[in-house]
């Protein structure tokens, strides 16, 4: 066990995991959603998170870590406090996506699982996010950014680096 | 927000209330709904389950089974009680209509989704959305929370002596997750990894109970069927090609995005007119009719009907309706290798063929498209794919096998261009490392 202790979770998010066992006809269908909110808060599944999602579902911490590791969304290591997410799967690569990742990449100075020094922006290059038609396409947490272009992207740093509230905008659109 | 696009030739029915508000349930109310799932309620379940026979409506997520024909598989007397589980877990490169349901018509969803336990007689239904899609899931749980509030979910609907509980769902990241038996793993707080079947998910499906499993789109569908009537919905449609569909158009084409158009629509017709043509004026090169999964149409192959017996025809595949157009300045190997890279991320690793084959295939062309390719390899390919064809619990083998051997039987001739040191003619990528 880290340092975190019993009490990891704010009552708000330990409330809504509560209700979120009880949804459903057995327990265990809550873990993964339980996984991903606790990631939310935390930013990634501490060896504290494990143990307290494993007591709260009533499974071992191995089983908890066995599942976890199947879903690309849930990490072990924490990420940047905007976790830049590029699609360059087909239809995003056709239009330009890979140009997309290299700028970011130059514009943070990380590659693909980075963090800034800082810990502001972290790196990934992803698997179709659904948002084809709308291509080039990254997801900046769950903020939905469309239609890129690469000289988009010192804005997107800047607006995030910036504290600027709600989702970047590209200029004319 | 994504864009919203429109075409003369579309025939708005999932689509209809498409950027009108109808998030809102007020809204959705004026614009006719919730009618369907009151109707349904006064007509019981055979009658539900014959319109949807009669609709010729058939699933949306790939496959393409008669809905009609899934919902009356679910046994009527069933000692465990039954589920109706909507396959939001979008995640076919290509495609992204689900997205926009969610997006502008959540209770379209909630009201297939009512009417679906109603023909099968279950009381609970899931709608499962992939992680990404977390602002949609708001837009769900809150089209949910409404529902309840009006009575139209829980205890008696619409006063009724029906119950019907709906529990929204967010995934984690898992393309193997949008098989039907690997998302009910996933929704029982597992690994995505399939189950064999039989038995089948109408027979023993979630927690051991029947389980209806049908895509959002189709089910978005559903409320549409019962308000035209069966038959009315199947005319829209090409012969046993009931209705329209939602073709997610995306790669090269001037005017990308979701259109509904009727089954059987023309493929070059969709590419030229509803999608404005090649971008920039550029010539065809190939395009991909349903999603990453289906084998590779040549230009001189795309003057078919868009409906799953003529795509079926022309050596291909209806899938999940996501046309990807590529113009003549993209390398074949490098796109073959970027789809092959995704199949063999998303692998569960619980089949062999599957796990050691997508592996292979992308060590084959990571190596042949930096140049370091033989002769041999192109037959490689081929051997590799060819024995992963049918071999897997689930169709993700035959997903990463079949459009590598449409690259390799159709484009054979583009392969040998990179051969033996040459650099790729397309020379774009060629550091191109996927992880």
């Amino acid at each position: 066990m880290s340092s975190e202790t019993m009490s990891l979770f704010p009552p708000r998010l330990a409330a809504r995991l509560d209700a979120l066992v009880a949804r459903y006809p057995v327990r265990r269908s809550a873990l993964i959603p339980m996984l991903l909110y606790a990631q939310d808060e935390i930013g990634y599944l501490s060896d504290a998170v494990v143990a307290e999602v494993a007591s709260r579902i009533g499974i071992t911490e191995l089983e908890v870590r066995n599942v976890a590791s199947y879903y690309s969304m849930l990490r072990f290591k924490p990420a940047g406090r905007y976790n830049v997410q590029v699609c360059t799967n087909v239809s995003c690569m056709l239009r330009g996506a890979y140009e997309v990742y290299e700028r970011f990449q130059e514009e943070l100075g990380i590659g693909d699982k980075g963090v800034t020094e800082d810990r502001m922006f972290s790196l990934e290059e992803v698997e179709c996010i659904g948002a084809c038609c709308w291509a080039p396409a990254i997801q900046v947490n769950y903020d939905y950014v469309e239609e890129l272009q690469p000289d988009h992207v010192p804005g997107i740093v800047a607006h995030y680096r910036g504290k600027t509230p709600g989702k970047w905008k590209a200029p004319h659109a | 927000m994504p864009r919203l696009v429109s075409h003369p030739d579309e025939v708005k029915i999932v689509s209809r209330r498409f950027g009108k508000g109808a998030a809102q349930i007020d809204r959705y109310l004026e614009l006719g709904g919730y009618a369907s799932v009151r109707k349904c309620l006064e007509q019981g379940p055979d009658w539900i389950v014959n319109e949807m026979k009669a609709s010729g409506l058939r699933g949306r997520g790939g496959a393409g089974f008669p809905a009609g024909m899934k919902w009356s598989f679910v046994p009527r007397q069933s000692a465990k009680p039954k589920y109706v589980l909507v396959n939001g877990d979008e995640s076919e490169p290509g495609t992204c209509k689900d997205h926009l349901i969610f997006l502008h018509d959540p209770h379209a969803v909630i009201e297939g989704t009512i009417i679906a336990g109603l023909a099968i007689g279950a009381k609970l239904g899931f709608i499962y959305l992939r992680g990404e899609y977390r602002y949609l899931l708001k837009i769900m749980e809150k089209a949910v929370a409404d529902a309840y509030e009006r009575g139209f979910l829980g205890k008696g609907i619409f006063f009724s002596k029906t119950d019907f509980d709906i529990v929204t769902h967010t995934g984690a990241g898992a393309y193997e997750v949008g098989e039907e038996s690997a998302l009910m793993e996933s929704l029982e707080g597992k690994r995505g990894v399939p189950r064999i079947k039989p038995p089948f998910p109408a027979v023993v499906g979630l927690y051991g109970g029947p389980t209806v499993i049908n895509n959002v789109e189709t089910i978005a569908t559903v409320p549409h069927v019962i308000e035209m009537g069966g038959a009315a919905y199947a005319n829209v449609g090409s012969p046993r090609n009931g209705g329209t569909r939602l073709f997610s158009i995306s790669g090269h084409v001037e005017r990308p995005g979701v259109y509904e158009l009727p089954m059987g629509y023309n493929l070059k017709k969709m590419i030229y007119e509803v999608a404005g043509g090649v971008r920039g004026g550029r010539k065809l090169k190939a395009v991909i009719p349903g999603g990453s999964s289906t084998p590779v149409l040549l230009p001189e192959e795309i003057d078919i009907g868009m409906d799953f017996d003529q795509v079926g025809k022309a050596g291909s595949m209806l899938g999940s309706g996501g046309v990807v157009v590529l113009d003549d300045r993209t390398c074949i190997v490098e796109f073959a290798l970027r789809t092959i890279s995704f199949y063999q991320h998303e692998s569960c690793g619980w089949c062999i063929p599957c796990r050691e084959g997508t592996d292979w295939l992308k060590k084959s062309l990571t190596r042949f498209h930096a140049g370091f390719g033989t002769a041999k390899d192109i037959d490689n390919i081929q051997y590799l794919a060819e024995n992963m064809m049918g071999r897997t619990f689930c169709p993700l083998g035959d997903a990463a096998a079949m459009p590598m051997l449409g690259f390799v039987k159709k484009f054979r001739k583009e392969f040998e261009e990179h051969l033996n040191g040459k650099a790729c003619p397309f020379a774009k990528h060629l550091d191109l490392v996927v992880v």
